[in-house]
């Protein structure tokens, strides 16, 4: 079976410390003050620990001399004080940071509306036309440069959604509405997952940005706003058959098709995405069979049932997924 | 008062014959001796350590490798929640109040805790709960929420079977126990102790316990309405954290933090007393700094109130709420900075023995620092948003949890293990466990900061091999087989000294404090003079005639009871005998609480035996009659 692995990698594995768009470069840079003062704290208390173990004592010292009780005390007030002032040098750092985070983005941003589903996410592009709105699931463009503002529900439980490199994490809650802006600099495919526990496949529960340039975003976002491509071959033409007249139109939708259900994720253009079953499988032929096969051996507990195809419906099927571009 | 005597044989007799318990079964069942009931606490809440410990094991076998095969999402949730869940609340907070229910009263000089047989009941209380869990687990019906459960996961909804309702009703055993505790505590510290022991006298173990008990009481009642909102939300039918019906799901974390910032202070505020204690008796001088110790210690109990939003920075809370709790946060740095700089003052001035309970507090300076910091650095609104729920996470609650509990806790371990048996460990055994456990600790959890920051978030069961997560979770791993070898050692350690560990003798470490001044182990009614004190290090501070309380009788369980600030002598207080009741009531409440799982009919059923039993506790017997009568007549 072919993993992810045999993919694209993603841009600095998913690290805080490879940051990448002005929050996240905010977010690690004040990460590195406080982790070099704090490391500088540390060996300063540990080596005065150290020191007082294993100082040599005078002949006959008296453990409890008065005057060094006084020196004692002034020492002890200082390095309290020096650790107040410490931390007020934190605290201006970080509502310095907080501050230029939340602060309104520059330029004309993107809106995107992310909703958490267990365990896997609906993305949608809106647009004050209906008919350019777009829906895809797992998989989010964003055009390098420009500024992205996601707002967030949950269907479900609570999630969270994190892309470490692009910036912090923010919960979707059923019942409130949380949003969350960054900007990716760099093309390229950055990893994110679910941090908030949400069950039994919180583990799998991840999705992926593809930050393009305007233009390439621009074409992509025309052609997820289209609805599916009717298929020429005619085993894919029986595989749209059998897919509408199949349980698998319980739960999902393609567009331009009698499918219309969204408890699962759109498939109007899933063979334009790079993975399925949020971020797990690499979206290959292989995988398709496997997923749609077993997708209860593969994410054990997952929302979808296995299908009661047969071989030749299931590899129509397939086929017909595989032309939705 | 008198000054002392030589304590007659026949007087000895007569204490032994009245505060003794009962032998055999019957005995142990019917035990309110603070010691006896202290004993098994401590065993039992270091039993749920060595269970909680299991399941973590059992998950870092998991997790050494990508998609590894060994255990499933539904197990693997099962057992991060029963592990969080065993760890918070049936072995960190029971073993920190079992230390004070059995040693409190020892270092106050008194004959027992002040409400002994609501101490057994607490006890019984404690078991059966815990037991109920890990029943359940057994069954593969465990909880697999997490131990914070939050909802809709856990609400009805999302969560059908009895899974979470197992969860709710262990945290209410517990909170019952814990209460029950925190009463006796206080009390026994307020009215009973020996004679001299003012307020600014109490050695600072006894101020954490104090400091801990009031936290208790304060926080559970919050965890005790949110588990019961639970519990209505899932068995009838009401919609308090259902948002589709006007609930509000957040309303959970908030009643659930407004305890659970404060719990993490309950289990921490005791181990700083503990740390205190040590480092008096090994440095051979009092603590540094005794009034800013105390302020410290009452400081960070207030502060940790005002904290509980920092867990809560990633749910879109408005940014003006956050930062004061990032101020907030800071601030508590403040009083904990404050003791670990007057301890290292002590030790500086004193002469330290680096014995092994020294050897703890060492290891828990330099391990609970960074746990310190990285809670520093967390509580930065901003910073949180990287780290929150990831490994990172992980790696801190165990840098505080076990660099600043359980290290004080096993150095307290070695420090009174010979009071509580007369028999000391093997400091050569000691040393190896000691370094075993620190390396062990620090190689499992310091990874686990850059598993965090690499992405990982916690509570999942598994991880895609391309994440490049693989080594540091395979380090994680060879440190918990260290850290497994190193309580075995500590419990062959234990066993070799019950077996043929040297004598202790009374006070082994030269101690300053009540406790050493008794036969190790105690006699049942602890003293047979209730000491009167003279200066805050008790024994070290003793005039060679030093006092004593006489006149207590001893044909009855007489304790003198003294006044608040200054432990005056106030009145004798007659005290009540062993029974069986606090056990059957607590069977009675935990048929209760167990059927309520099951059916709200629990409620009905589960109150008659409950009904009877406090009647029968509360049933004066006919020698409480005859003695009445008696001290009727003597007035
Ligand atoms: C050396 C022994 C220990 C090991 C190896 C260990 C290991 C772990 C691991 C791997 C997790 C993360 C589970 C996950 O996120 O999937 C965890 C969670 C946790 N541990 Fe430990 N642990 C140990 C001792 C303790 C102790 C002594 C305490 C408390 C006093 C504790 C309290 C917790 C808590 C509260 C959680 C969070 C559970 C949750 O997410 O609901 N642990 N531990
Ligand atoms: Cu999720």
């Amino acid at each position: 079976m072919t993993t992810l692995a045999d993919s694209v990698a993603w841009i600095g594995g998913h690290s805080v410390h490879v940051p990448d768009g002005p929050v996240a470069l905010l977010l690690d840079r004040l990460g590195d003050y406080m982790y070099a003062v704090s490391a500088v704290l540390w060996v300063l208390v540990t080596a005065a620990l150290l020191w007082a173990v294993f100082r040599r004592r005078a002949e006959g010292e008296d453990p409890n001399d008065p005057a060094r009780e006084r020196r004692m005390q002034r020492t002890v007030t200082l390095a309290v004080a020096a650790s107040a002032a410490i931390l007020f040098v934190f605290l201006f750092l970080s509502y310095d940071t907080s501050r230029a985070m939340t602060g309104r983005p520059a330029g004309e941003p993107l809106q995107i509306r992310v909703t958490g589903h267990q365990w896997w996410w609906e993305v949608e592009y809106r647009d004050s036309l209906p008919q350019h709105w777009a829906t895809t699931a797992n998989e989010i463009h964003v055009p390098v440069g420009r500024p992205v503002v996601f707002d967030f529900r949950s269907s479900d439980v609570n999630h969270s959604f994190w892309v470490p490199q692009l910036g912090g994490k923010r919960d979707l809650i059923p019942g409130q509405e949380t949003s969350l802006w960054f900007r990716a600099d760099t093309a390229g495919v950055y990893r994110g997952q679910c941090a908030e526990f949400c069950g039994y496949q919180h583990a799998k529960m991840a999705f992926e940005v593809i930050a393009e340039p305007p233009p390439r975003f621009a074409e992509w976002l025309v052609q997820q706003r289209d609805t599916a491509a009717t298929p020429t071959d005619s085993l894919a033409q029986r595989g749209q058959l059998v897919f509408v007249t199949s349980p698998c139109v319980m739960c999902h939708s393609i567009s331009g098709t009698t499918a219309g259900s969204r408890i699962g994720p759109d498939l109007t253009h899933i063979a334009s995405r790079r993975t399925i079953a949020a971020g797990t499988l690499l979206n290959t032929q292989g995988n398709l069979f496997a997923w749609i096969t077993d997708p209860q051996g593969l994410k054990p507990g997952t929302r979808m049932p296995a299908t009661q195809l047969g071989p030749k419906d299931l590899a129509a099927v397939v086929a017909y997924l595989e032309t939705l571009r | 008062m008198t000054p002392a005597v030589g304590v007659d044989p026949g007087e000895h007799a007569a204490l032994e014959r009245v505060w003794r318990d009962r032998t055999g079964l019957w005995g142990w069942l019917t035990s309110t001796e603070h010691k006896s009931i202290g004993k098994r606490y401590i065993i039992t809440a270091f039993v749920f350590f060595l269970l909680g410990g299991l399941n973590a094991g059992l998950m870092r076998a998991q997790l050494a490798r990508p998609e590894n095969g060994l255990i499933g999402p539904d197990r693997y949730n099962q057992l991060f929640t029963v592990h969080g869940t065993t760890m918070m609340f049936l072995f960190a907070v029971p073993i920190m109040t079992a230390m004070g229910l059995y040693f409190v009263p020892l270092m106050v000089g008194a004959r027992n805790v002040a409400f002994p047989r609501l101490n057994a009941y607490g006890y019984w209380v404690y078991l059966i709960g815990g037991t109920f869990l890990y029943v359940q687990l057994l069954l593969n019906t465990g909880p697999d929420t997490g131990w914070f459960s939050y909802v809709p996961l856990a609400g009805p909804g999302f969560s059908p079977g009895k899974r979470v309702d197992t969860w709710a009703q262990t945290v209410t055993f517990t909170e019952i126990a814990a209460l029950v505790g925190a009463v006796e505590l206080i009390v026994t510290i307020f009215k009973n102790r020996a004679p001299g022991m003012s307020l600014n006298r109490m050695p600072l173990f006894v101020w954490a316990m104090l400091v801990m008990a009031f936290m208790i009481l304060f926080a559970m009642p919050w965890v005790a309405s949110a588990t019961l909102f639970l519990a209505m939300d899932r068995l009838i039918g009401t919609h308090l954290f259902n948002p589709a019906e006007g609930g509000d799901a957040l309303l959970w974390q908030h009643l659930f933090w407004f305890f659970g910032h404060p719990e993490v202070y309950i289990i921490f505020v005791p181990a700083l007393g503990m740390v205190s204690e040590i480092v008096s008796t090994f440095t051979r001088r009092p603590v540094f700094g005794y009034p800013a110790m105390v302020l410290s210690l009452i400081t960070t109990g207030f502060l940790s109130f005002s904290l509980w939003v920092h867990h809560m920075f990633v749910t879109g809370i408005p940014e003006l709420g956050s930062s004061f709790f990032t101020a907030a946060s800071f601030m508590i740095a403040i009083p904990t900075g404050i003791q670990i700089f007057c301890w290292i003052a002590t030790i500086w001035a004193g002469r330290p023995r680096l014995t092994v309970p020294f050897l703890f507090i060492l290891g828990f300076v330099v391990t609970f620092m960074i746990g310190g910091f990285s809670g520093v650095m967390i509580a930065s609104v901003p910073y949180d948003q990287q780290a929150h729920d990831t490994y990172f996470i992980v790696a801190h609650l165990h840098y505080v949890l076990l660099g600043g509990g359980v290290f004080p806790l096993f150095g307290a371990f070695y420090f009174w293990y010979p009071k509580i048996t007369g028999r000391l460990l093997s400091e050569r055994l000691g040393r190896w466990h000691f370094a075993l456990w620190f390396i062990g600790v620090n190689l499992t959890f310091f990874p686990m900061h850059l598993l965090g920051l690499r992405g990982m978030p916690r509570r999942v069961y598994t991880y895609l091999p391309e994440t490049g997560w693989g080594p540091l979770n395979l380090l994680a791993t060879i440190g918990a087989v260290i850290v497994v070898l190193s309580v075995v050692l500590f419990l062959v350690n234990v066993a070799l000294s019950r077996w043929k560990g040297s004598e202790a003798g009374e006070n082994p470490w030269d101690a300053p404090t009540l406790e050493w001044g008794t036969t190790s182990p105690p006699p049942s009614y602890n003293f047979a003079y209730v000491p009167v004190v003279e200066g805050r290090s008790a024994l070290w501070d003793r005039s060679p005639d030093h006092p004593v309380v006489t006149g207590l009788r001893t044909d009855m369980r007489e304790v003198l009871v003294t006044t608040l600030l200054d432990a005056e002598p106030d009145h004798r207080h007659r005290h009540p005998q062993s029974t069986v009741w606090p056990l059957l009531t607590a069977l009675s409440t935990g048929v209760l609480f167990i059927t309520l799982v099951y059916t709200p009919w629990g409620l009905v059923i589960g109150i008659v035996p409950l009904t009877i039993s406090f009647i029968g506790w509360g049933w004066p017997t006919e020698r409480d009659h005859q003695e009445q009568l008696r001290e009727e007549a003597a007035a």
